[in-house]
């Protein structure tokens, strides 16, 4: 069985779980909880639309060298500094920024500035934060955990220093 | 962590993405949705120049297939948020959640922001609930941050086979402590930025 199967399965039975102890509060609770999902899913689909038909491109424009080739194991904390900063700027999904990563790592780019590059695009790299988290959540909060996000892929770099590892 | 390497888009991570919020019907269009689709019509252009119309196409193609496979997650994403946000008792919620849950609170928000299957289609419209039914910022942003960096869905279905299991593995030991640390850094700074709001 695929990981992705499993996962569709852990999801839609989540789904399942909690629509049955909605079902067992009553009518009204699972009627106005399926019209106010079904809702958000019609207002949210042009932008899913447009964030993974148009990330494509965004990404195929991308420069990767010039990512990678500044985040090189002597680098040090500036390089920490360029990945954090790469890493927020890096577009597109999943793909794009752990393949940045891995070119990274091939080419010879230190472990903790890579650590730092995946750790920054994870946490707040601007187009996800953009296009997909101020879509779903108040916009105050998106900015405000971006903000306090900050220092953890400079704190991630530096325990990767200390540990030596991976 | 299972270590199948598979190649299948799971959790489309950057891809979808669904929003329920009792009583917030978003308007289709904001202004960050116009600034992402001039960046994508210049990027668009700027391939088609380069590789042709057959560039362009290849893309679309491609863009189109993941944007199908992922409308499903994305529904799903959409029920379970309007579900949580209307079976949660805000009371309880508040309570372990809530700003003065303490360090039980960053680290249940943790927890759940682990467990939590699905890509961001899930776990934005959730964080979101969480937020509406009395969950504080610390708690929230600990679940958000813990399901970017420590969640399965993204690190079985991307990181391992691109990053590699040495890297993936190592990658996430060391963000273990630092969705809790988020979230108390987030208290932190909350409860000045926004001394009345606080308990």
């Amino acid at each position: 069985m695929s990981a992705a199967l499993i996962i569709d399965i852990l999801l839609w039975g989540s789904v399942a779980a909690v629509g049955l102890i909605a079902l067992r509060r009553g009518r009204p609770v699972i009627t106005a909880s399926l019209r106010e999902g079904t809702m958000d899913f019609i207002n949210i689909v042009p932008r899913v639309a447009l964030g993974v038909i148009g990330s494509g491109y965004i990404a195929a424009v991308i420069p990767q060298e010039i990512i990678t080739g500044w985040l090189g194991p002597d680098s040090g904390w500036l390089g920490v500094l360029t990945a954090t900063i790469a890493g927020a700027a890096t577009p597109g999904g999943p793909v794009v920024g752990f393949s940045i990563g891995a070119v990274a790592l091939k080419a010879g780019g230190g472990a903790p500035q890579v650590i730092a590059y995946v750790i920054a695009w994870a946490l707040f790299a601007f187009q996800r934060l953009l296009l997909w988290e101020i879509p779903f959540m108040p916009a105050r909060f998106v900015w405000f955990r971006a903000a306090v996000s900050l220092p953890f892929p400079f704190l991630a770099a530096a325990i990767a220093m200390a540990i030596g590892r991976p | 962590m299972s270590e199948l390497p598979l190649r299948e888009p799971a959790p489309a991570d950057d891809a979808a993405e669904a929003e329920p919020r009792p009583g917030h019907i978003r308007k289709p269009v904001g202004w960050s949705m116009i600034v992402i689709g001039v960046l994508v019509a210049v990027s668009a252009v700027l391939v088609w120049r380069r590789d042709g119309i057959d560039g362009v196409l290849e893309i679309l193609t491609h863009d189109l297939a993941l944007f199908g496979g992922i409308l499903p997650r994305v529904l799903a994403g959409c029920l379970l948020g309007a579900f949580i946000a209307e079976i949660l008792p805000h009371e309880k919620v508040s309570r372990s959640l809530g700003p003065r849950s303490g360090l039980k609170g960053l680290l249940i928000g943790t927890a759940f922001g682990a467990i939590l299957p699905g890509g961001p289609f899930t776990a934005y419209p959730v964080a979101s609930a969480l937020l509406t039914v009395g969950a504080d910022f610390g708690a929230t942003i600990a679940m958000v941050v813990s399901w970017t960096l420590i969640g399965y869905g993204r690190a079985v279905a991307w990181e391992l086979p691109i990053m590699g299991t040495d890297f993936t593995l190592w990658r996430i030991v060391i963000s273990l402590p630092l969705p809790v640390l988020a979230g108390a850094l987030g208290r932190f700074v909350y409860v000045r930025m926004y001394p009345k709001a606080a308990p």
